[in-house]
């Protein structure tokens, strides 16, 4: 019974570490682009995307679910983008006009048109259901357990993500740091843009049932600021942001065993206090420096 | 029908309780949302909204109950303690606004998870209710609720109305206000306090992840429709007040459907609404002037045309029977818009068609002969006044002929010493 117990553990932190490391690579480029607020969008705005998905294929790891969502997600940004370039709307505001709006539909879906029709929890929309993940296994020629299909549909998503990260390296850096160079060289930065905001929706949606829509973005954004803090050069940026993201999630989930609180609350509170913590040092650090210098 | 008469009669008394909860919360949230709205720090409102959550917690913690005036304290201080970390962020580190909000708004949010969670094992039945908070629940909204909502609402119409100018001028213009004096440190205190009230008592009603667009929609709405702001608040006002009512007037007709989200729903109806029809701003009213202008180009351009002919032919009247080839041996239009202004033209008065050929009738003449010499004036004026060279003086003046307005022509004239030419010589 213990070795189940602990097996189980070890999937729910494994799990939530590849959300960790899907979100904050990802996360790394979104905070260059000064784009994070996106992320935040996006990660509320596929719940409409997810209800109707789920309607009509009644079952909640159909790949319709996920093509549902990531459509949604990159619709969002393709709004986002229409409002503040067309009907010029200021960027920050059409962001939070898109979002709301979504977000509303969705739960406009949930509780009243498909009500009855669709089991998604509220509650789980906002900070996920890790702790449940090992109800659904995966076993495969009877008894090899290969481990929760969460866990299985979020390692695919790494490798996804990494992929087209790893591919297309070139396409995301001159999108986060030189946009008019890529132009200059002829690439179709517009393109790239959509992959990464698709990549998002993909990353976002995958998530939502482990971590939930709110929390996403602390996964997403709070790592890769961090790693921001400490490091100027792209590469490491990365692998910061997804060792702290790591980091977070296993001291986070022992953090929640010891009081009987939310996984996921707990992981990203713990990021959030590495970050504060890191900004502490920099404001320091630079008190003392500034000090020295006068002196 | 029966439902609306219902509704509006109030034979219910939540229904009261309700309408005047979503007035008296959507009235505060749009005056201070606009004012969020201008100064760009829309999704701060977002931010706060995330970050009540520990401070209801907390609230709850102290108070041992659902006391809503601990919960608003407590929602205060953790509200405002937000917009401080996200200042705090921004000034002291690289890390840039859009990333210190989703930081804060989502730390904080985590942190209210954990107490909630925690507090859903620990204490028992008193808790219950809590959790609407997170989605909001207007249904819920009671007589001692309304009390307190109506004590914000009036606090902050009364903060706005006494700071009103200062509230402009640090919105507008930090720099100047600093310059003049103000204390814009206090200003901006008080403005982000009246925010974080707002939002405090907004999510009652709307939840924490919707109540950013009381902040944010009602102003931008209304921004599309004025420049002046005492007509973007009254605007935002209303925008606000007619969503909440019409919110919970569907929640109310139709069992099981949420309130807030309903009036987000109207918000966003009412924005995008804004969007394609406000005048000046609206997306038809800017592609009507912008065909407009076209269209005037065009015809102007087809006049021009004509009067090009007769000068290389060197006759002093512009009488000439063209054909469509002729014209477009002068200049290369697109044969069917070309077909377009000339019929355009005929029906103004200014074209006669005989056969395939078309002549202009006297009034056209003098269109035509004004056209060109608007054209000439421009290229004089900028070889006169400007060290552009002469083979680049038509490009500009193609472009601004056609917005040269009779007071701009008798400008041009005096600054080129060519005042009083009559008519005949043009």
């Amino acid at each position: 019974m213990k070795i189940i117990n602990e097996m189980n553990d070890l999937f729910i932190i494994l799990t939530a570490s590849l959300v960790a490391i899907n979100a904050s690579v990802l996360g790394v480029f979104l905070v260059l682009r000064k784009m994070s607020m996106m992320g935040d969008a996006i990660s509320h705005s596929v719940l409409p995307g997810i209800v109707v998905a789920y309607y009509f294929s009644g079952d909640r790891t159909s790949p319709l679910l996920l093509l549902g969502a990531t459509i949604t997600g990159v619709l969002t940004a393709v709004l986002i983008d229409w409002l503040s370039s067309k009907a010029k709307i200021q960027n920050d505001a059409s962001i939070g006009i898109t979002y709301t709006l979504l977000f509303a539909l969705g739960m406009i879906m949930i509780s009243g048109w498909f009500s009855g029709n669709v089991d998604i929890d509220l509650d789980c929309v906002l900070y996920g259901d890790i702790a449940l993940i090992n109800l659904d296994k995966v076993i495969v020629d009877e008894n090899l357990y290969l481990g929760p299909s969460a866990f299985l549909i979020e390692l695919s998503a790494t490798v996804i993500v990494l992929l087209f990260v790893f591919f297309g390296f070139r396409g995301f850096k001159l999108l986060a740091f030189n946009e008019d160079f890529g132009l200059s060289l002829g690439m179709n930065m517009n393109r790239w843009h959509f992959v990464m905001m698709g990549l998002v929706s993909l990353v976002t949606v995958v998530s939502f049932e482990v971590v939930g829509a709110v929390l996403v973005v602390g996964f997403l954004i709070i790592p890769a600021a961090t790693a921001h803090l400490l490091t100027n050069k792209l590469i490491p940026m990365i692998f910061w942001a997804c060792g702290l993201g790591v980091i977070a999630v296993i001291i986070g989930f022992y953090l929640a065993v010891w009081l009987n609180v939310s996984y996921t609350g707990a992981m990203v509170t713990v990021s959030g206090l590495l970050f504060f913590t890191v900004v502490l040092v920099v404001v320091l650090r630079k008190k003392r420096l500034s000090g020295e210098y006068l002196h | 029908m029966n439902t609306f008469l219902d509704f509006i009669s109030f034979r219910d008394p939540n229904v009261i309780y309700v309408v005047l909860g979503m007035l008296f919360v959507n009235t505060s949230s749009a005056l201070i949302g606009t004012f969020a709205f201008l100064r760009k720090r829309a999704l701060i409102g977002d931010a706060i909204a995330h970050s009540l959550l520990p401070g209801l917690c907390l609230g709850f913690l102290v108070a041992g109950e659902k006391n809503l005036i601990f919960l608003l304290i407590g929602a205060f201080v953790t509200g405002w303690l937000s917009t401080f970390a996200v200042d705090i962020i921004v000034n002291r580190t690289k890390v840039k606004q859009d990333a210190a909000i989703g930081i804060v708004l989502s730390t904080f949010f985590a942190l209210g998870i954990v107490l909630l969670t925690y507090i859903q094992q620990n204490a028992g039945g008193e808790q219950a209710g809590l959790d609407h908070f997170l989605f909001g629940q207007a249904a819920a909204i009671n007589r001692s609720d309304v009390w307190v909502f109506g004590v914000i609402v009036v606090l902050i119409i009364a903060v706005v109305g006494i700071f009103y100018r200062s509230f402009v001028v640090v919105c507008f213009n930090p720099d100047f206000a600093r310059s003049v004096g103000l204390p814009v440190r206090t200003i901006e205190f008080l403005i982000t306090s009246m925010t974080v009230l707002a939002i405090a008592s907004g999510i009652q009603a709307l939840g924490v992840i919707l109540m950013s667009a009381l902040i944010i929609t009602p102003g931008a709405a209304a921004r599309l429709w004025s420049h002046r702001l005492p007509r973007i608040l009254l605007l935002a006002v209303i925008f606000s007040v007619v969503s909440g009512i019409g919110g919970a007037y569907v929640s109310y007709a139709k069992a099981g459907m949420p309130t807030g989200p309903w009036v987000v729903m109207f918000l966003s109806i009412i924005v995008f609404l804004s969007i394609m029809l406000a005048p000046n701003r609206g997306i038809v009213s800017r592609i009507s002037r912008a065909r407009r202008n076209e269209r005037k180009i065009l015809q102007e351009n087809i006049l021009k045309a004509y009067y090009q002919y007769h000068e290389k032919k060197q006759t002093k009247k512009l009488d000439q029977l063209l054909t469509i080839d002729q014209i477009l041996s002068i200049r290369n239009f697109d044969t069917s818009d070309l077909m377009k202004g000339i019929k355009k033209l005929k029906r103004e008065g200014f074209m006669l068609q005989e056969g395939t050929t078309y002549a202009l009738t006297t009034p056209g003449q003098k269109e035509s002969k004004r056209v060109a010499r608007l054209h000439r004036l421009w290229e004089q004026y900028l070889l006169k006044r400007t060290q552009i060279d002469t083979d680049h003086v038509h490009s500009g003046a193609e472009a601004i002929e056609h917005i040269i307005t009779p007071e701009l022509e008798k400008e041009l004239e005096k600054e080129l010493g060519i005042e009083g030419i009559p008519d005949e010589d043009y």
